[in-house]
């Protein structure tokens, strides 16, 4: 039985593989309450991260033909995403619990030997306080690293730190 | 509803630590805070489907309007299955690398070696029912990179894997047997496990290339299976 094959950067040139309309989980013609969902990814000298590839899934609504559910986009010169998708809903939670609405978040960069696994929630949302994954992390200021912010017309904005005072919470998937 | 099964946690060893010193790019940009640990949701358990109706494949990244790139044309081929050594199907596998020279077709490349019109930077395949999957493609160059005074990167070609769920995306590079810069490479040795790298590394398979015209190369890979069966309902 063989174990898992290993992981290694994604590396500076991944944008070979880039098409930007990925980015927009939209494009299929997916019907819902839109959002856009943007951030920056910075390093522990607080420079944005301007080659990293910023991949995104969610569960809710589920995926079909006209919603992906997936979606890739490439940071720019300020180390800037920004995504198009739909709102999520909660979805079901290991035994009996219900996770608040939130998108799955994977970074993955050159300096990065294994993806970076986190995930945006949405500020305001009462299942927040009752979230498996947001009440196990005891502290928080470690808590608000994975709650996105109101920022303009269906904008939301999580920013995600890879390292520092203020490291964004990544998950151990 | 009962809870999705889970995938199996990586085996110790097998899988590149985030810090690494002698891969200096990581010195700034990994986390210093222990990962949350997040027991496998809905989230993590379901992930992308690509059709390759939607999703064109490209196999064969050797020939751009019927002209053929330079180099050491090649056919990488293999066998992808989870940890159980069931085959994973009809999965998405995306490809990029530098030309024979060792040179990417990116603004961001600044080596002094020729680009090539005629090769395709990147490709994408799908594995068959059986796991399998095939492409042409040439023999990537070597290329220096900024990582340590006149630090080169051996040959390889990068991989995009998604398989089943969110928790089996995997991305990594593939060497070639025999390459004198692999023991020099921090980004390859940084998996402690030798028998873990060994298996990034490409042999050379007869069986695989094709006389007159290709060399052959079998890269196997294996992504995260499932933990355990599920209980019955009793
Ligand atoms: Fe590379």
């Amino acid at each position: 039985m063989a174990t898992a094959t290993a992981s290694q950067t994604i590396g500076p040139f991944w944008h070979l593989l880039e098409d930007k309309d990925w980015a927009d989980l939209t494009r299929f013609g997916a019907t819902g309450e839109r959002i856009t969902l943007i951030g920056r990814v910075q390093d522990g000298a607080g420079a944005p991260v301007a080659d990293a590839c910023v991949e995104i899934w969610q569960a809710d609504p589920p995926a079909d033909d006209t919603f992906p559910g997936f979606g890739r986009c490439g940071t720019d010169q300020n180390g800037m995403f920004r995504f198009a998708t739909l709102k999520p809903g909660p979805v079901p939670g290991r035994g009996n619990a219900t996770q608040a609405p939130h998108i799955a978040i994977q970074v993955f960069a050159r300096g990065l030997l294994r993806g970076l696994v986190t995930r945006a929630y949405f500020e305001g949302e009462s299942l927040n306080e009752t979230d498996p994954l947001l009440t196990a992390i005891d502290s928080p200021a470690r808590r608000k690293t994975l709650i996105a912010r109101p920022a303009g017309e269906a904008t939301w904005r999580l920013d995600i730190r890879l390292q520092g005072g203020d490291e964004t919470v990544f998950l151990d998937v | 509803m009962a809870d999705p099964v889970p995938f199996r946690a990586y085996s110790p060893g097998s899988q590149p630590p985030y810090g690494a010193s002698a891969y200096r790019s990581t010195t700034a940009r990994h986390p210093k805070q222990k990962l949350q640990p997040l027991p496998h949701t809905v989230t993590e358990t379901t992930g992308p489907r690509f059709a390759p109706g939607r999703f064109e494949p490209i196999a064969d990244l050797s020939v751009v309007d019927g002209k053929p790139a330079l180099g050491e044309r090649i056919i990488v081929a293999g066998t992808i299955t989870d940890e159980d050594g069931r085959p994973v199907p009809d999965t998405m596998i995306e490809i990029w690398q530098a030309n024979c020279a060792g040179r990417y077709q990116h603004p961001g490349d600044t080596h002094d070696a020729p680009l090539d019109e005629n090769f395709r930077g990147a490709g994408r395949v799908f594995t068959d029912a059986e796991g399998h999957y095939r492409f042409v493609t040439i023999r990537p160059g070597a290329y220096p990179w900024a990582n340590a005074p006149n630090a080169w990167r051996p040959n390889h070609i990068h991989f995009s894997y998604f398989g089943p769920a969110f928790a089996t995306r995997l991305i990594t590079q593939m060497y070639f047997e025999g390459d004198p810069l692999l023991p020099h490479d921090p980004v390859l040795q940084a998996i402690p496990d030798e028998s873990a790298r060994q298996r990034l590394v490409a042999s050379l398979d007869f069986s695989i290339g094709q006389e007159d015209w290709a060399l052959g190369y079998r890269f196997d890979v294996v992504l995260r299976g499932r933990s355990a069966t599920p209980m019955e309902n009793t």
